[in-house]
């Protein structure tokens, strides 16, 4: 909750107020809950409402909106373009010049692995990041995600996508280096 | 989504992987990507990592709740507790 408060709020002690302040409105108005959403919809769906209305009052450089749209509409691609043939190419324009190995469950969950997913999460842009901690660390479904973080179901997708594509690019620079000489 | 009618291509596939895995592509592009998997190693390849991206993600545990906002927090609520009490 604290991590997404601060997507709204710059200042650690007041995301820390939101958070404080979310949970005593879902006491006091949970009479008032209709089961309409999940219940974790509803609690996020309080935080980001508190926490975007701080944040405009802190007068926030970037507006939240920006932040997401930039993320959602960079055209960095999935893979690097020079690992595919390119358009002249006279049977298969456009396929791997350079596929992808294939890997092994073993091979990504030792600690070296996972150590380098989880700094290649930490250096994902701020929505970016929350999408992939929410769906694949915490398990939650795309619905809540889009409405906790107050984005489309087609920007949460994106998002996700750009994601993913980066982590398992910085594993594949891990664990395939000479794949990725040209990143 | 999908430009050609006829076929995809890998660098587009790979840029389709998470509508796919989401089910949000639609009937016809869903069909021509997995005609493509079916066909091409270095794609299947790549799908195979993003799964085992995804798993290993799930494997990263969230950090624990600081203990300077958990008294916070349960000083709000005990606020909260002795308000509604009274």
């Amino acid at each position: 909750m604290l991590r997404v408060a601060r997507l709204h709020v710059r200042d650690r002690a007041v995301a820390e107020e939101v958070v404080q302040e979310t949970w005593l409105a879902v006491l006091n108005g949970i009479d008032r809950f209709e089961g309409r959403s999940s219940l974790k919809t509803w609690i996020f769906r309080i935080l980001s409402n508190r926490a975007k209305t701080r944040g405009e009052r802190e007068g926030r450089s970037v507006p939240f909106s920006a932040l997401f749209a930039a993320e959602a509409t960079d055209g960095e691609p999935a893979v690097d373009v020079d690992r595919f043939l390119g358009p002249d190419h006279p049977r298969t324009p456009y396929a791997w010049a350079n596929p992808p190995r294939a890997w092994t469950q073993e091979q990504v969950i030792t600690r070296e692995t996972l150590d380098v997913l989880r700094s290649a999460i930490e250096e994902l842009p701020p929505a970016q990041r929350e999408v992939i901690r929410l769906r694949d660390i915490e398990g939650w479904s795309a619905e809540e995600v889009a409405a906790a973080l107050d984005v489309t179901d087609v920007n949460q997708r994106v998002l996700l996508h750009r994601a993913r594509s980066r982590v398992r690019a910085a594993l594949e620079c891990y664990l395939d280096p000479e794949m990725e000489q040209a990143r | 989504m999908i430009g050609r009618a006829g076929s995809v291509t890998c660098r587009e596939l790979v840029e389709l992987v998470t509508d796919y895995l989401e089910g949000a592509l639609p009937r016809g592009d869903r069909k021509r990507f997995e005609r493509h998997i079916a066909a091409c190693d270095g794609c299947t390849a790549y799908i195979e990592q993003i799964r085992l991206t995804i798993a290993a993600t799930g494997e990263l545990k969230e950090e624990e709740i600081e203990p300077a906002a958990r008294e916070a927090l349960l000083a709000a609520f005990r606020g909260w507790n002795q308000d509604r009490g009274a």
